[in-house]
């Protein structure tokens, strides 16, 4: 054993002893922090992921409203990405995500979700084609040793690129407007969930149609060193647009009347369940549409398949709307005022609809079977007083609203 | 003659705890103990002027907080302080950190490997499942699946439906973590030599096994299922060292009523007629008690303070060979300054957290190979911790206590007792092992204490100088523990009890053991058990 002080001027040291003053930044600011920061009127912040994140900028209120008349940008770079690319790109995906990725075309985006082998769901997220033999996977939680491990026997490379893609989504009626006049050629011709890549700089932004709010809008993805000239050139020419930047409380709104579910807040997924009957098969929290039973073997097929066969699962994901306009954030939802049978895991009074919706799971057969007669107890603070409400719900199908301009084709021009 | 209404052998924490329950029931109660101090291997020493001495035990997580709620022990000076994670030196100039930040947590494993990164979160989900299985069994005495009485066929239904409770899955997972060994355990989920080395170390800690020998992954458990005030799987200071444990234990003891007599070493237990009526000191001195409660292990107990003739010839075979093997050693430093490690940066968290420099589970078997060849590791597990980081009261502004945990250290070396040249040479394997990562340590000693299992065994009274009272096998577990029959803290002796480590539900300083210990006293006594709390839900 060496009996002197071993040697560890800097220039022995490994590469990546050059990375160790991480835990001086314990929340990373994204590619775009400057620009946010900039904008960051109220210093309302959360973490997104270990990212510094905004939960509001300016007004939460009007940001929202940013979203249903403008144009609203929403950094999205904490965003877990992972590049999936190789010949057997397509047969990869095949077989770790619900949907039939052979129907997903090259230029083409889809929204799926992910089992482990016992069909609890992973994640949900979405999946872009950039190329034939190339993917990106876009979601809220990591699962770089799952994909690996789902690697074998695939030629197919797997590798997290969370840093170094920026993405931001624009999102509302004057989104196309901004695009276009930022000289993103072509980018009018994009339908829902397509997916096209463009010049910027010295690079390519890829602009997809899609977004998390349920009205027109795209998400852009971009190399990390051009995210902020990328911003600049949107921002340039937005602001004839009404583009304004917008944080995650006027996002949520949005995607609550949306009828979409966030990983983690709506179900917890399979990797962070710690109580066993915390674990969702897809038919449970409402992606049973995305199970592709005619494609190849996939994970979690046969758990899937036997439940469905034998009428055992035990939770399902509704939509409620509820009397009268106090939101109903994590109440307890009861059939006939009496039986407990589930939780609201988001709720709102939507600007849009005009009507108090909540996203809720129930225990079968209540939501499924049994649908009348339900109720949610509300416990509104008021004044350093709960004033509790019972109050009735009904099970409406999501999208709790739906936008023609969401879809429509050409999208306007305004 | 004055007659106790219990006598309890030994100062270490579960003899303070068990004293206390049992004082505060209304009985009334004397604590003996051999040394000058209170504390067992629970104390705080001024072994050098101005320093302060964690010198057996020196983190605290495991003490159950029902415990320090029901006997006041905040009320009597004890703190316990979250430290951040720690570091383990690579042999290339860089560390990896354990940082509570989740993010910064990750980020750091990604530094080595970004699959391993990612797999934290599954690692994390299945430990914590596993910690919330046994937690619950931590303040209940162990059913006894021999017996027919209602109570224990109760206890071990509630066991069989925890059990059942757990999906397929996870009871798969229960059997093998009770059983595999934790270097298997970590190849399910990581692959880098480093990241594993960190995690293995858990499951080494006190035992003299190599992280390659099964039943290593239940170690782990055991130094993950204890908690700082909510924070499970979280470690602490005690201000003013691990003897703040037991002084407050001491305090809370003597304030509601309890008489402790120092220096007053116990020679053997008086039986009469198969029943247990008091001590003989070694002075002679004879002091009556209608109960007994033998905070010593199970072997120093019904080895050396109970005649033969008056125990089962099964029970003293099982326990003759309880394992209760030494595998550590503590050498203690007093600095002059604070050591420098050029590998962190200065302002680094981790040295305020626990520190080790062996990078790979290889190099920790290897170290177990020396161990099982009878000598000391030539390349030692360290778990170094300087905690004047945090806690003010230990040494002076700018001076430091360190303290190093050290395996592997045989009970005896080539088959011969430890010399005193033996304890210099053991000293100096952890002593370079430091400076070769820290310049100029050796230069700041100002003080220190070196001890094997032989200074161990002597001062404290641990066979072997063994830190659990006896190893944490599946095989000396639950109704196991110490030996099949007696795992209720009763002995075969009537009106002798034991409430140490050497019970269940085993050791580091929790004090479950004397808190189990005496509600099972206060039930044989039919006294009420209103003073004890229930222990906390986990949900």
């Amino acid at each position: 054993m060496a009996k002197t002080a071993r040697k560890t001027n800097a220039s022995t040291r490994p590469p990546r002893a050059a990375l160790q003053g991480h835990f001086r930044t314990l929340r990373l600011p994204s590619p775009l922090q400057p620009r946010i920061d900039a904008l960051a009127k109220t210093e309302d912040w959360y973490t997104w992921a270990g990212y510094k994140a905004p939960l509001s900028l300016w007004d939460e209120e009007l940001e929202y409203f940013t979203i249903r008349s403008q144009a609203a940008a929403f950094d999205i770079s904490p965003m877990v990405k992972y590049r999936i690319e190789g010949a057997d790109a397509e047969a990869f995906c095949n077989r770790v995500t619900l949907r039939d990725v052979s129907k997903l075309k090259p230029g083409r985006v889809h929204y799926t979700a992910w089992c482990d082998d016992a069909g609890h769901v992973l994640d949900d997220g979405t999946l872009f084609r950039l190329a034939p033999t190339h993917f990106r996977l876009c979601c809220q939680e990591r699962h770089l040793p799952w994909l690996l491990d789902s690697t074998i026997g695939f030629d197919v490379m797997v590798e997290e690129e969370t840093e170094a893609v920026a993405g931001l989504a624009l999102q509302g009626p004057t989104s196309l407007a901004v695009l276009r006049d930022a000289g993103f050629a072509g980018v009018e011709k994009l339908k829902i969930f397509d997916l096209a890549e463009f010049p910027h700089e010295s690079g390519m932004v890829a602009i997809s149609r899609t977004g998390f709010t349920g009205d027109l809008g795209y998400e852009l993805f971009v190399p990390a060193k051009l995210a902020l000239s990328l911003w600049d050139r949107l921002f340039e020419v937005g602001r004839l647009h009404g583009i304004r930047a917008i944080g995650y409380t006027a996002l949520n709104r949005a995607r609550i009347e949306a009828g979409l579910i966030v990983a983690n807040a709506d179900f917890v997924t399979a990797e962070h369940a710690i109580r066993g009957d915390r674990l969702r098969l897809p038919d449970e929290i409402g992606l049973g549409f995305m199970v592709d039973a005619e494609k190849p073997h996939f994970n979690g097929r046969r758990t899937i398949l036997a439940a469905r066969a034998n009428r055992s699962m035990k939770h399902v994901l509704v939509g409620l709307e509820i009397e009268g306009n106090i939101p109903a954030e994590h109440a307890i939802v009861y059939h006939r005022q009496k039986r407990e049978v589930g939780l609201v895991s988001a709720a709102i009074w939507s600007p849009m609809a005009k009507r108090n919706i909540a996203i809720a799971s129930l225990s079968r057969p209540y939501g499924d079977t049994v649908t009348d007669d339900l109720w949610v107890e509300i416990y509104a603070m008021r004044e350093l007083k709960y004033e509790r409400l019972m109050k009735r719900a009904r099970i409406v199908p999501r999208p709790f609203i739906k936008l023609e301009r969401r879809t429509a084709n050409p999208p306007a021009n305004v | 003659m004055k007659t106790w209404d219990a006598i309890v052998i030994g100062g270490g924490h579960n003899g303070l705890v068990n004293a206390c329950y049992l004082q505060r029931a209304g009985l009334d109660v004397l604590v003996v103990e051999k040394n000058a101090w209170v504390g067992g291997a629970a104390t705080s020493r001024e072994l050098t002027p101005g320093f302060l001495y964690s010198n057996c035990s020196y983190v605290c997580s495991l003490f159950r907080p029902e415990i320090m709620r029901d006997l006041e022990l905040p009320r009597f000076g004890l703190q316990v302080i979250s430290y951040e994670g720690g570091a383990v030196f690579t042999r290339d100039g860089d560390y990896l950190a354990n940082y509570r930040d989740h993010d910064a947590h990750r980020r750091e494993f990604a530094r080595f490997s970004a699959r391993d990164a990612e797999a934290y979160d599954r690692y994390a989900r299945d430990v914590t499942r596993q910690c919330r299985f046994i937690q619950p069994l931590l303040m209940r005495t162990a059913p006894d699946p021999t017996s027919l009485r209602p109570r224990d066929i109760g206890e071990l239904m509630y066991l069989g439906r925890k059990f059942a409770g757990l999906g397929a899955e996870e009871m798969a997972l229960t059997l093998r973590f009770w059983t595999m060994s934790i270097s298997d355990f970590l190849d399910e989920y990581f692959e880098t030599d480093v990241i594993k080395a960190n995690f293995a170390l858990s499951g080494i800690i006190g035992t003299a096994l190599g992280p390659m020998s099964p039943g290593t992954a239940y170690v782990l458990l055991h130094h993950y299922m204890g908690e700082v005030d909510g924070s499970v799987g979280a470690w602490g200071y005690a201000r003013g060292g691990m003897g703040a444990v037991t002084k407050a234990l001491a305090d809370s003891f003597r304030a509601s009523g309890g008489t402790i007599r120092t220096e007053a070493e116990v020679d053997h237990v008086l039986v009469k007629s198969g029943k247990a009526n008091g001590i003989v000191l070694a002075s002679g001195e004879e002091v009556y008690g209608k109960l007994v409660v033998s905070n010593a292990d199970v072997k120093r107990t019904f080895l050396k303070l109970v005649e033969e003739k008056e125990l089962p010839e099964i029970f003293l075979r099982r326990v003759r060979n309880f394992k209760i093997r030494g595998s550590s050693g503590k050498v203690n430093i007093a600095l002059d300054s604070m050591p420098e490690f050029p590998a962190l940066p200065k302002d680094s968290p981790c040295y305020r957290g626990d520190m080790h420099f062996t990078d790979s589970v290889e190099r920790m078997e290897r170290a177990y190979d020396d161990w099982k060849a009878g000598k000391w590791s030539a390349d030692p597990f360290l778990d170094m911790v300087i905690p004047t980081t945090l806690d003010p009261t230990m040494a002076a502004p700018g001076k430091h206590f360190m303290s190093c945990f050290v395996q592997y250290a045989p009970p005896k070396v080539g088959g011969r007792d430890w010399t005193d040249a033996d304890r210099d040479g053991f000293a100096e394997s952890v002593i370079s092992q430091i400076a070769e990562y820290s310049p100029g340590f050796r230069d700041r000693i100002v003080h220190m204490e070196v001890r094997t299992s032989r200074e161990i065994e002597a001062e404290v009274g641990l066979t072997e100088g063994n830190i659990f009272q006896g190893e944490l096998t599946f095989d000396q577990l639950l109704f196991n523990r110490p030996v099949p029959g007696y795992a209720q803290y009763r002995s075969p002796v009537g009106g002798l009890y034991m409430c140490g480590s050497s019970t269940h539900p085993g050791g580091g300083v929790m004090g479950a053991p004397g808190h189990n210990a005496a509600a099972e006293i206060l039930r044989d006594l039919k006294r009420g058990t209103k003073h004890m709390s229930p222990a906390h839900d986990v949900i």
